[in-house]
């Protein structure tokens, strides 16, 4: 029996050898992740009543710490709140936080490693901690003015780019919210405003991400633009490929067909070269390329413009990854080349492909970051224009750019055309199942030739009247206030 | 088998000595969280503490006069962990809440039954005689808590809990007692029988179907469990229980392979047919996606908010007192380990491990040391499962495996939980005592024919 006693301790020892290691692992290994886990409100926790860093647009503080009450010395307060919510997040003592409130955390409490020497200077000194302050690439007029063009109700998002650095000139969404309910010492108000502000369709305050970097919608025809590209680069096309333009395309292996949009002038031709099916956004022509190319081909292009990839790390805000989905059969792969079935791209995303167009086939990083400064003014880092990845070549981006400008000049997006500018842009209607209201886009650069900037705009749920006044027209102010800055 | 005879050494000094090491523990951990709070060393404090003291030493004196031969490590241990877990609810106690010292009052109690128990029984070997008056215990104690009148209901989605006027109480913890008293005598006069008879296939030898019979109840008593009173650790407890003591029965890796294959297959049934048990999995495997952790209830916010803790208490802890347990649900039952981990950091709790370590490797040792079959299995049943009990628990609050409703020995808040682990304690000194003592030749009273066996 002695025997099977030792066996029976060993069995037990080597459970808890188990358990030394599985302690090991979350309390050392795993640790940092999960002291970085966007749930953890410990780190928020620790600092929330700390002198927090400001962020900072065009020289004025959106978001910065302000004298509290008894309970806490400072209290997080923003400016602007509905106008950079997105953006900015919240800092809350029972919710912890989200946005650059929560991407940003060590740089605004103060505890990133480039701040190292003032917090042993704090110690000393024995001044309360101070953070960094980060001062965004944002525009504050074009911020203002791109979210005053959203109707209140409406919900919808518009990005607006430098497509030559990546930098984010506006960055907005609707419905949105005022992060300084959430940020409020009272527990009782905290905890009513956060579940009432939940209950707003399309605010999701529990998502780490939301708006334009959130919101996963079908493209519709702006994908049309990647059908586009990776028929150029396959070779088989050329600007001068004569595509075949059916009113309606049988789905191989269903019994369904895709047809071209009945309201527009697609139905004049049987054929149509790259211009015309541009132009008048036929379906039917992508849909033939996509089945000549295959699945393959199209997905690889849509990985080159950012579809399943992440945004680098210079953006500092969580974003959702796009999708063009996997083992799709012929009938799929026709609906899914016109952005519509389960393709999904968040507005950022199709901003990010039209600014690899503007700028010669390679997309740059996303960047919000202007400076970091150390409380004493100094700056600590100084994010530069990165390279991201190259989506194609400089000719079939300077191609499509001649074909987007005409769409602008002659074809369905004249609303964008600015007076003594090219402008190129591409319009996307997806429809959303049979209600008969859509997701209307509008993408674009402008001036085509030398590209300043690239606005993307896509408004939910809207019938077709609706989204062609809330986008290309739309496109064009926002154009013309950062042409003429 | 050789047996090296060495003279019989009481060792009480050395107890008495660890003793004082393990009090200063328990104590000091109350004065840390008695500096890190603002009602700094209040009655509470002084009152704790004395009474902490008084009950060791009374037990320290009566096993000096009725088990002087008892082992001198497993006491201190003892003390040391329950100190410890009365310094970490006092910590976790709101203004108003009491559980500090209903711990506290628990714990005199349980300490209490113990030492009646140690007195009044002296010997082991006479529980053997109520083999089948356990199993009889056992089955009333496993059914009452589903009885209506006396049952508590579900609490917290397991109905283990029976009402006993203002207090509630949790017979399973008992029943572990009284199952392992059950085995350790059924199959100390059965072995025989199960061990020379049976087939060989290949190189295992498999057992007679009806010799199978005590492995089936234990599978319908665990799987019972599971099923009626939704507790997943207690069954699994049983069952590591059964496996163990059958092993060491029969010396027969047959046993054990059964066991776990009954295990699988039992498990994975559960998981198909009963959603509490596949809530439990789908909370382990996918404890960090959005809906997994916002799920109410049968989420995973409990387990990740005790990781929380524990990151952030890193190597060293946060200090006691100096973290924020508040955010973890039941920091001071469930998840005290994570407690532990989060204010002592990693040194600390791997200190209380080895402190488990320590005393279920004391358990064992008894075990080898037992002269009669009777006493081995059960200390080695009563060692396995403290082992097997910590392992489920802090397994779970780690996420090394799923989590599931057992109270962490000693350090948790729960009087049932306290009252069983220290009868525990006090059977396993007993028969420390008969193991280390001198060979008593004399057959014990009362017991004329009981045939004392040498393994």
């Amino acid at each position: 029996m002695n025997h099977s006693i030792r066996n029976s301790w060993m069995a037990a020892v080597a459970m808890f050898a188990l358990l030394f290691g599985a302690i090991s692992y979350v309390q050392v290994i795993g640790a940092n992740d999960l002291n970085d886990n966007p749930w953890n409100q410990r780190a928020v926790l620790a600092n929330y009543c700390n002198d927090r860093g400001a962020i900072i647009v065009g020289g004025k503080p959106i978001a910065e710490s302000v004298a509290g009450d008894e309970t806490c010395k400072y209290q997080r307060s923003y400016a602007q709140p509905e106008l950079y919510a997105g953006i900015t997040g919240y800092f809350s003592r029972t919710y912890g936080s989200t946005g650059l409130e929560q991407q940003l955390r060590d740089e605004l409490a103060g505890s990133s490693d480039q701040l190292f020497l003032d917090r042993v200077s704090q110690i000393f000194l024995g001044s309360q901690p101070k953070g960094a302050s980060v001062e965004l690439t944002l525009d504050p007029a074009i911020q203002k003015l791109a979210y005053d063009l959203i109707p209140d109700g409406q919900r919808g998002s518009i990005v607006v780019t430098n497509p030559k650095t990546g930098a984010i000139i506006a960055m907005v969404s609707k419905p949105s919210y005022d992060p300084n309910l959430i940020a409020t010492h009272d527990p009782a108000k905290e905890q009513a405003s956060y579940n009432q502000l939940n209950q707003v369709p399309g605010i999701n305050l529990n998502q780490s991400v939301s708006g334009p970097t959130g919101a996963l919608l079908a493209p519709g025809s702006v994908f049309k633009l990647v059908d586009t590209a990776a028929a150029l680069s396959s070779g088989k096309y050329n600007k001068d490929s004569v595509l075949p333009n059916p009113d309606s395309l049988p789905l191989p292996g269903s019994t369904a067909s895709l047809p071209n949009y009945a309201g527009g002038d697609c139905s004049v031709r049987s054929t149509a070269d790259f211009p015309f099916a541009l132009e008048q956004s036929c379906n039917t022509p992508f849909a033939s390329i996509a089945l000549d190319l295959g699945q393959k081909a199209i997905a690889d292009q849509a990985a080159k413009f950012g579809f399943g990839q992440d945004f680098g790390d210079q953006l500092k805000l969580q974003s959702a990854i796009s999708v063009f989905p996997k083992d799709l059969d012929q009938a799929e792969l026709a609906q899914s080349a016109v952005g519509q079935r389960d393709v999904k791209a968040t507005p950022l995303q199709i901003a990010m492909m039209t600014a690899a167009i503007a700028n010669h086939g390679v997309q740059m990083k996303p960047n919000l970051i202007k400076t970091v400064r150390a409380p004493d003014l100094r700056v600590i880092s100084e994010p530069k224009a990165e390279t991201l990845r190259t989506s194609t070549t400089p000719e079939i981006a300077s191609q499509i750019t001649e074909w987007m400008t005409d769409v602008v000049s002659k074809g369905i997006a004249s609303g964008a055309a600015v007076p003594g500018i090219q402008v190129a842009g591409k319009t996307g209607t997806a429809q959303l199942g049979d209600t008969g209201l859509n997701n209307s886009w509008f993408t674009g650069f402008a001036p085509a030739n030398d590209p300043q900037v690239a606005v993307t705009i896509v408004m939910e749920n809207v019938d077709v009247l609706t989204g062609a006044k809330l986008t290309s027209p739309n496109a064009k102010k926002i154009f013309e206030a950062v042409l003429n800055k | 088998m050789i047996h090296a005879i060495t003279a019989p050494s009481p060792r009480r000094n050395v107890e008495l000595a660890l003793l004082v090491l393990a009090l200063a523990v328990g104590i000091g951990a109350s004065a840390m969280v008695g500096l890190n709070s603002p009602a700094a060393f209040d009655s509470d404090f002084w009152f704790q503490s004395s009474l902490l003291v008084v009950a060791a030493l009374a037990f320290h004196i009566v096993l000096r006069l009725r088990a002087k031969y008892a082992d001198p490590i497993m006491l201190p241990i003892v003390v040391a962990l329950n100190g410890l877990g009365l310094a970490l609810i006092h910590r976790m106690d709101q203004p108003g809440e009491d559980t500090g010292n209903n711990q506290l009052r628990w714990t005199i109690l349980a300490m209490g039954v113990a030492i009646v128990a140690i007195w009044l029984l002296k010997d082991h070997r006479l529980l053997r005689r109520f083999t089948f008056i356990s199993l009889a215990a056992s089955a009333i104690l496993l059914v009452l808590p589903l009885v209506p009148g006396i049952s508590a209901g579900e609490v917290l989605g397991a109905s283990v809990w029976i009402r006993l006027g203002s207090m509630t109480f949790q017979p399973g913890e008992i029943a572990k007692i009284t199952l392992a008293i059950f085995f350790a005598g059924y199959l100390s006069s059965n072995r025989d029988l199960i061990l020379l008879a049976g087939r060989k296939i290949g190189p295992m030898q498999f057992p007679r179907f009806k010799d199978l019979g005590p492995m089936v109840t234990a599978w319908l008593v665990s799987i019972g469990i599971l099923v009626f009173q939704r507790d997943l650790g207690t069954s699994l407890l049983f069952f590591g229980l059964f496996i163990v003591m059958i092993y060491v029965a029969t010396s027969r890796i047959s046993w054990v392979v059964i066991g776990l294959v009954l295990i699988v297959g039992g498990g994975f049934l559960a998981a198909k047919f009963f959603s509490h048990v596949a809530f439990r999995l789908d909370s382990w495997l996918n404890a960090f996606t959005p809906e997994v952790f916002d799920r109410s209830p049968g989420g995973s916010g409990q387990i990740v908010q005790g990781l929380f803790g524990m990151a952030d208490g890193g190597l060293v802890g946060t200090g006691l007192g100096q973290g924020r347990p508040d955010l973890v649900p039941f920091a001071n039952s469930d998840m005290i380990v994570a407690l532990i981990g989060e204010e002592l950091g990693l040194i600390g709790l791997f200190a209380v491990v080895l402190l488990y370590m320590l005393l279920f490797t004391r358990g064992f040792r008894t075990a080898l040391g037992a002269r009669d079959a009777f006493g081995k299995l059960l200390a080695c049943g009563l060692s396995f499962a403290i082992a097997i009990q910590c392992f489920v628990v802090i397994g779970g609050v780690t996420r090394l495996i799923p989590l599931t409703g057992l109270t962490t020995p000693f350090l948790a808040a729960g009087g049932s939980s306290l009252l069983a682990n220290w009868i525990i304690v006090g059977l396993l000194l007993m028969i420390s005592h008969t193991a280390r003592g001198p060979v008593d030749t004399t057959p014990i009273t009362h017991a004329p024919t009981e045939a004392v066996t040498t393994a």
